[in-house]
């Protein structure tokens, strides 16, 4: 029987690659009585969603991060040695 | 702003229309100010000289990012190589205690997350987001980003941080765990209290 460490590995390590079938049906079984790894499946699903809506996005939703003035001149400066 | 497919504007005003948005591109991935400037710089300046190849079916912005892109990636590639990657370690004392020990079943198993694409509408979630990616190890963070942001292939990513794929798993694996617990901890599990 496989444990919670080795199913959450193996589960975070399907959202990158395929599992053997052998390993996927272990890993099911032990979804099926195991609420936990069920859960740590989803939290999976919603990192993956959150990673998905930052692509889209040039930073994180309300980050308002901004170029300094010093380095604005450096570069500027820059490009114009160029 | 030009964002627009079509023609390039003129390249003096492209830090003044593109600057902010491709720090804030590198920061997220470097999570350093002054790398983060020299990356918008280098941008630039190679976009500059490549002015010619712009094809014009992107927009110009989604053209410099492109260009941001690969220049994050060789960051990371020249740093890993600088500072090859010691084989991951077996063990990790914060992921261990994250599991009962000898059983390794959860010590405290996940819980369900209520409404979980409400959270990636709300601004406050980000600023937890944010805090807890960047209390991630930094190579765990660049496994992260670049495969869940950038959408990098694990063979990509081996490339871009010298490693090798049963590392880089491990890498990912520690990262998804450690951010999974940080939001349970500091807005899932808060917001179910608040209920």
């Amino acid at each position: 029987m496989l444990s919670c460490k080795e199913v959450s590995l193996l589960l975070s390590k399907a959202c990158d690659q395929g599992l053997p079938w052998r390993v996927r049906l272990a890993v099911r079984l032990h979804l099926f009585y195991c609420q936990g790894c069920t859960q740590f499946e989803k939290h999976l699903q919603v990192l993956r969603a959150a990673g998905r809506r930052l692509a889209g996005s040039d930073a994180l939703p309300g980050d308002g991060a901004k170029l300094s003035d010093t380095a604005r001149n450096r570069i500027r400066a820059a490009l114009q040695r160029d | 702003m030009n964002d627009a497919p079509g023609k390039l504007s003129d390249p003096a005003t492209w830090l003044d229309q593109h600057g902010d948005s491709l720090y804030r591109f590198a920061l997220l991935r470097v999570r350093n100010s002054t790398t983060a400037e020299d990356l918008v710089q280098e941008t630039l300046l190679a976009a500059w000289r490549a002015k010619d190849s712009f094809a014009g079916q992107a927009a110009e912005r989604t053209w410099l990012i492109a260009i941001l892109k690969n220049k994050v990636i060789d960051h990371f590639r020249r740093t890993s190589r600088e500072t090859p990657l010691p084989d991951v370690a077996d063990t990790d004392d914060a992921i261990d205690a994250l599991f009962i020990e000898h059983t390794d079943h959860w010590l405290h198993p996940p819980a369900a997350w209520s409404r979980p694409d409400n959270a990636l509408e709300q601004a406050e979630f980000w600023q937890v987001f944010q805090d807890c990616l960047a209390g991630l190890p930094a190579r765990q963070a660049q496994a992260f980003t670049l495969t869940e942001v950038d959408g990098l292939s694990t063979e990509e990513l081996c490339k871009a941080l010298a490693a090798q794929p049963s590392n880089v798993w491990v890498m990912l694996h520690r990262a998804r765990l450690r951010l999974r617990e940080c939001l349970e901890q500091r807005w899932f599990g808060a917001q179910a209290e608040n209920r």
